[in-house]
């Protein structure tokens, strides 16, 4: 006698639907208040967002104020000093197009193909490059733009990208340093990254910005600009550290005694052994690191730049508009979710990717 | 000579030395060199000015405080203003990170997916930009004669004014600190000296203690309760303004709204860690030995999440407490905020930065304390198989 085991049936679209929504009771409470909330939230959304929204400047501020949805004209007619700021009005393609260079650049970096320390270092110095001269100018028949006119998105991605590039070789010397050998100057770089780690930002940015010029003699203050990229920079710098630092702990103390039995020196072994490894370890939570660093990019509108923030205040402040505050705020929060967002969820593939490769 | 050097103690030792030689002297010259600067502008150096009276005002405040304060009192309700911000923001952090935390847990898709979007937005807007947005909708509400109103409860541009007990702001204080020893003396008793006794006492001790201590509460707002008044006093419009009833001032809604709904997108990624840690096989453990759902969470679930949680959980509470700063973006008078006016308006810049520097590492390091304490006391005993 032959036994056949036969699969139950499977169950139908609404036999599913079923199961998964409407097991127990309980379950159907969860789902409806649920579907309710979303119906509810989705529909008001839309509404406002789109289906009473205006959308063209034609009928100006006034044509705004009669309907209950949104006014995207706001966006229409200060789109340039959201994204530029005070960048003279002729120019405001440079200011676009090194935009584009550091997001290509961000892209770049992204590829492991670039992952090594050469080609990382390339792009990021060759990105920043074309994004100065674009900006700054007074070279190939560029027109000078000094700094204190940049603003908007620009000003918020080079804040960004010179806190990192200043940052990471920082925060990699203060691992390094934290863990040598000798107790004092472990001791000594240990007190350093805990005192700016116990700091919020944002003091740091102020100490910078107002109070740094009267501890340094005239000849190093500086822009208050770079200061301020300074200070962010090193308040990267101390959480990065101590990120690679756990980087480094992940590497088995193995692989440097046999770089060391080979006879490699210190710097072979930091940069062919350790380094490598331990970077890979810190990878995910580097991304996290960079993300949290582009949010915190926008602390600087506290001590006075014109960073996208603060040209979205100066968009909607002005007489006519100041009633589409809510569409002003959603369009930043809009721009910075793309990065923020595409940032974060290409950290949360890497980790899948290599927690499948150490299976 | 170079034969010292070829020493390896002897270069270290060097090394060193140089180190914190040059770090040293980089402190010390640009300490020098500001105390010159200060004392050019006719500011001597030292803490004298703690004593000065300061001539401005706070926005905010949970003690008597008026322009004729000294500087010391100032920075006292600075502290006390970050602290009471920042655990309101906690607390209320807390309750939406746990209700979005389970819910991106629950086995429900839709519920998952209602907590998951939540985290998706809201974690990825910097925080400030929150702070601005619901700044500007606060104080665009309508005037106080036009306000929302909701079971007592007022919306309007000057802030939200809520009904409040009729009692004196003394009694207030000690009913707060009644209730909250209602919380933690009980967790406190489970801990100490009634470890030896069966827990059925135990329990029946913790809950009389509680009971007592909100006992306690009730009778000091009884006694403390203003004379010829009704027990809740409602606002309500009198002439052009609101009378009664507490008042929430805008900037201070508007931080813990921000703090409350930013925090809680981040505490609701580190209850699910939590839970997520938990290991099947504890779960089908105790779902076999006949553990209703409920208990399997309470009894399981929960105080193992909970063990896994602690340690990010401070971590994420010593940021948001520093998230306090953003005070100065929309005028409240935190620790911050209280220093920068500080040294705008009396110009001891290095001594303001210096308390400024202490007084947060102070809050960073009590609140570590503290945590480590309960990280402590309810740390698993011996080894634990998990999963």
């Amino acid at each position: 006698m032959e036994m056949v085991i036969v699969a139950p049936p499977a169950p139908g679209r609404l036999e599913d639907l079923r199961r998964r929504f409407f097991a127990t009771p309980l379950q159907a409470v969860v789902s409806l208040a649920c579907l309710t909330i979303m119906v509810f939230l989705v529909w008001k959304l839309l509404n406002w967002a789109v289906f009473s929204a205006v959308f063209t400047t034609s009928g100006g501020p006034e044509a705004c104020q009669a309907t209950a949805g949104a006014c995207w004209s706001v966006i229409a007619a200060r789109w340039r000093i959201i994204f530029f700021g005070l960048y003279p009005y002729e120019e405001q393609w440079r200011s676009a197009l090194a935009c584009v260079a550091v997001v290509v650049m961000t892209v770049l970096s992204c590829i492991p193909a670039f992952w090594t320390g050469r080609r990382i270092a390339l792009v990021w110095g060759a990105g920043t490059g074309l994004f100065y001269v674009l900006m700054k100018g007074g070279v190939l028949g560029l027109a000078h733009v000094g700094e204190e006119a940049w603003g908007g998105l620009a000003l918020t991605l080079f804040i960004f990208v010179t806190t990192c590039l200043i940052g990471f070789p920082l925060a990699i010397c203060l691992a390094l340093l934290r863990r040598s050998e000798l107790p004092w100057i472990s001791r000594t770089t240990g007190l350093i990254i805990d005192g700016v780690r116990s700091l919020p930002l944002i003091s740091i940015l102020f100490t910078f910005a107002v109070v740094l010029p009267f501890a340094l003699p005239q000849w190093l203050q500086g822009d208050k600009l770079y200061r301020v990229i300074l200070g962010s920079a090193l308040f990267f710098s101390a959480y990065q550290a101590e990120i690679v630092r756990g980087g480094m702990q992940g590497v088995a103390t193995g692989q440097e005694e046999a770089a060391m039995a080979l006879g490699m020196r210190y710097w072979q072994r930091i940069s062919r052994i350790l380094l490598p490894q331990a970077m890979r370890n810190a990878m995910p939570a580097t991304i996290n690191q960079f993300v949290i660093s582009f949010k915190e990019t926008s602390l600087v509108v506290i001590v006075g730049f014109f960073e996208i923030l603060a040209s979205g205040n100066a968009a909607y402040g002005t007489g006519e508009w100041r009633f589409a505050y809510v569409e002003v705020y959603a369009f930043i929060a809009f721009i910075y979710f793309i990065f923020v967002f595409s940032l974060s969820r290409y950290g949360a593939f890497l980790e899948r990717r290599m927690s499948v490769s150490e299976r | 000579m170079v034969s010292l050097l070829r020493n390896q103690k002897v270069r270290n030792a060097l090394l060193q030395v140089l180190y914190v030689g040059s770090i040293a002297a980089m402190v010390l010259a640009g300490i020098v060199i500001a105390r010159r600067n200060l004392a050019d502008q006719g500011i001597t150096s030292g803490f004298d000015f703690l004593f000065k009276s300061t001539g401005w005002d706070v926005n905010f405040s949970l003690l008597p405080a008026t322009a004729n304060d000294p500087y010391w009192w100032y920075f006292l309700i600075g502290i006390i203003n970050t602290l009471f911000l920042g655990s309101v923001g906690l607390i209320l952090a807390t309750i939406v990170g746990t209700i979005v935390g389970l819910a991106r847990t629950s086995s429900n898709d839709l519920a998952r997916l209602l907590g998951r979007t939540y985290v998706d937005i809201f974690r990825n807007i910097p925080l400030i930009l929150q702070v601005f947005f619901w700044y500007a909708i606060i104080t665009h509400l309508p005037t106080p004669r036009s306000a929302h109103e909701a079971w007592g409860f007022l919306l309007t541009s000057r802030g939200l004014y809520i009904p409040f007990p009729n009692v004196g702001s003394a009694a207030f204080a000690a009913a707060t600190v009644a209730v909250i020893a209602a919380i933690v003396l009980p967790a406190w008793l489970g801990r100490t000296s009634l470890l030896a006794q069966p827990i059925g006492q135990r329990r029946t001790i913790q809950f009389a203690a509680a009971a007592a201590a909100l006992a306690c509460a009730t009778i000091i707002l009884a006694l403390g309760r203003l004379p010829d008044t009704p027990l809740l006093d409602f606002p309500a419009l009198q002439g052009l303004n609101l009378r009664g009833g507490l008042r929430i001032p805008p900037e201070f809604a508007t931080l813990a709204i921000a703090i409350a709904i930013y925090g809680g997108s981040y505490i609701a990624e580190i209850v699910r860690g939590g839970f997520k840690s938990v290991g099947t096989g504890q779960v089908e453990a105790a779902l076999s030995l006949g553990l209703s759902p409920w208990r399997v969470f309470t009894l399981v679930r929960l105080p193992l999440a909970l063990r896994a949680m602690l340690p990010i959980l401070a971590n994420q509470y010593v940021w948001l407490m520093k998230a306090t700063t953003m005070g100065i973006a929309v005028g409240f008078t935190d620790f911050f905020m209280i220093v920068a006016l500080t040294i705008n308006h009396s110009g001891q810049t290095l001594e303001a930065i210096g308390i400024l520097m202490a007084g947060f590492l102070a809050i960073n390091l009590s609140l570590a304390a503290v945590f480590n304490r309960i990280n402590k006391a309810i740390a698993l005993k011996g080894n634990q198989l998990r999963g």
